[in-house]
């Protein structure tokens, strides 16, 4: 199978996009407007008032754990290594050594940063103990 | 632009969204069926012979469920949230060749089923599930709940944390191919079941494979939405066809990510013949089969073991595949 020539490889995701968000969106009403039509409309009040174990609440602090916080810095860290990455491993056998040793310089460091953040017990759970 | 490239690309979004919407729904009744014999028991049987018709009912009861939007919910962002799933699931298809390249019957028009032949499909792949996660994440964190709240933050940790594992274990495959293509991949492999990067990657395989459980949810690290702990984490607020778009999203990226596992590590649709792609449908099924199988057979998992194991074991190995990879090929 041959790569298409065509000078816009990028219309078929722009017709998905726009195809599929519409679709999806489209559904969403669709279904509002059949299940206000069809289903029994109730407006009691404590319906509408969130999952709960029968309390009404009446404001939700959005307050987590910080150690979310430290996965997500641990991603930007290890996510940007790796789109660092990316295009060198596509040209991997035109780079030759030099390449490679240059790539196995920044694992090196790299490695040392995950080592240190594994001492440090930045990859614990400190919650659950 | 010519008008034929618009209409055929059209038509090819049409089919792929409409065939795997219902796929997403076929999928469901599959997950029962296989999930019920397992536990022997029959699953579904009412509704249409051996139970077939149990996905339109489905359909119909969450289309017709009355549409509750909770008191206190940020209104927007609680409605955007199901379409982002489902809308970037869908998207991921873009680069996929689902099919060999055919002639149209009674004519010499040549279709090559891929919506788009993008030079960074697998990167556009990676990154446009990884845009999947603001589903979960804002879905949760608008509904006012705590337990969505907690399933937001679990599936983004745990999204983001496996993102890493993804991209680094298709560094090694993308090293032996130098193409982003899954095209490419396809050619690469095209000659025979000895060509299979399987073979030459294994520890690679088998990292993408966990990976894409923890980036689909499924059960052993199904911690984004555990029943028995956070109710149904981000889709607790959620009643009806809201909550029928994540269902959608999740089977979707499913099927998708059974097809990249076959497209880059088991031999995609070899040579291009009619056998050959027949087989690559047949590694799909088999690949979601093991999904619904995993979910039969095995409990979920803590979320510290399951950040343990991709920080302290999936991840060093990756690396170590890395290198070893490198080696390889430069002697």
């Amino acid at each position: 199978m041959e790569h298409a020539s065509t000078a816009h490889p990028y219309f078929g995701v722009f017709v998905l996009f726009v195809l599929t968000f519409g679709a999806f969106i489209l559904t969403t009403i669709a279904a509002r407007f059949v299940s206000r039509r069809l289903a029994a409309k109730d407006t009691e009040k404590i319906k509408l008032s969130i999952y709960e174990c029968g309390p009404e609440v009446t404001k939700q602090p959005n307050r987590i754990s910080p150690q979310f916080y430290l996965f997500a810095l641990l991603f930007l860290l290890f996510d940007v290594e790796i789109v660092f990455m990316f295009p060198w491993a596509i040209d991997f056998k035109i780079l030759g050594w030099f390449g490679f040793i240059e790539m196995l310089l920044f694992i090196l460091l790299l490695t040392i940063g995950f080592i240190y953040a594994w001492k440090k017990g930045a990859l614990e759970w400190h919650n659950i103990k | 632009m010519e008008w034929a490239f618009i209409a055929e690309t059209i038509i090819k979004v049409l089919v792929v969204v409409l065939v795997f919407s219902a796929l997403a729904g076929i999928g469901t009744y599959f997950e029962r069926k296989v999930l019920a014999f397992m536990q022997r028991r029959l699953g579904p049987m009412h509704v249409g012979p051996f139970g077939l018709l149990q996905v339109a009912a489905d359909g119909i009861k969450l289309f017709t469920k009355e549409d509750i939007i909770p008191t206190g919910v940020v209104k927007p962002i609680f409605k955007i949230a199901p379409v982002i799933t489902a809308a970037t699931a869908f998207m991921a298809a873009a680069a996929i060749p689902f099919w060999p390249e055919f002639t149209v019957p009674f004519t010499d028009y040549v279709v090559s089923p891929i919506i788009s032949d993008l030079n960074i499909g697998v990167l556009y792949i990676l990154s446009v599930m990884a845009i999947g996660l603001y589903g979960p994440l804002l879905g949760g964190m608008a509904s006012n709940n705590k337990w969505s709240l907690i399933s937001a933050a679990r599936g983004a940790s745990i999204f983001i944390s496996y993102e890493v594992i993804t991209g680094l274990s298709l560094l090694a495959p993308l090293m032996i191919v130098g193409s982003f293509s899954l095209l490419d991949f396809n050619a690469y492999q095209s000659a025979g079941v000895t060509d299979w990067i399987v073979w030459q990657q294994p520890v690679a395989f088998i990292l993408f494979w966990i990976a894409a459980f923890a980036e689909t949810g499924r059960t052993p690290f199904h911690l984004v939405a555990n029943d028995h702990e956070i109710i149904d984490g981000f889709g607790t607020e959620y009643s009806g066809m809201r909550w029928g778009l994540f269902a959608i999203g999740e089977y979707a990226n499913m099927f998708f990510l059974a097809f990249v596992m076959a497209l880059i590590f088991l031999g995609g649709f070899g040579d291009g013949s009619v056998l050959g792609a027949l087989g690559l449908l047949l590694k799909v099924s088999l690949i979601f089969f093991f999904f619904l199988w995993t979910r039969a057979a095995w409990p979920d998992v803590r979320p510290d073991q399951l950040m343990w194991l991709c920080w302290k074991v999936l991840m060093p190995l990756a690396i170590i595949n890395i290198v070893i990879t490198g080696f390889v090929l430069m002697f």
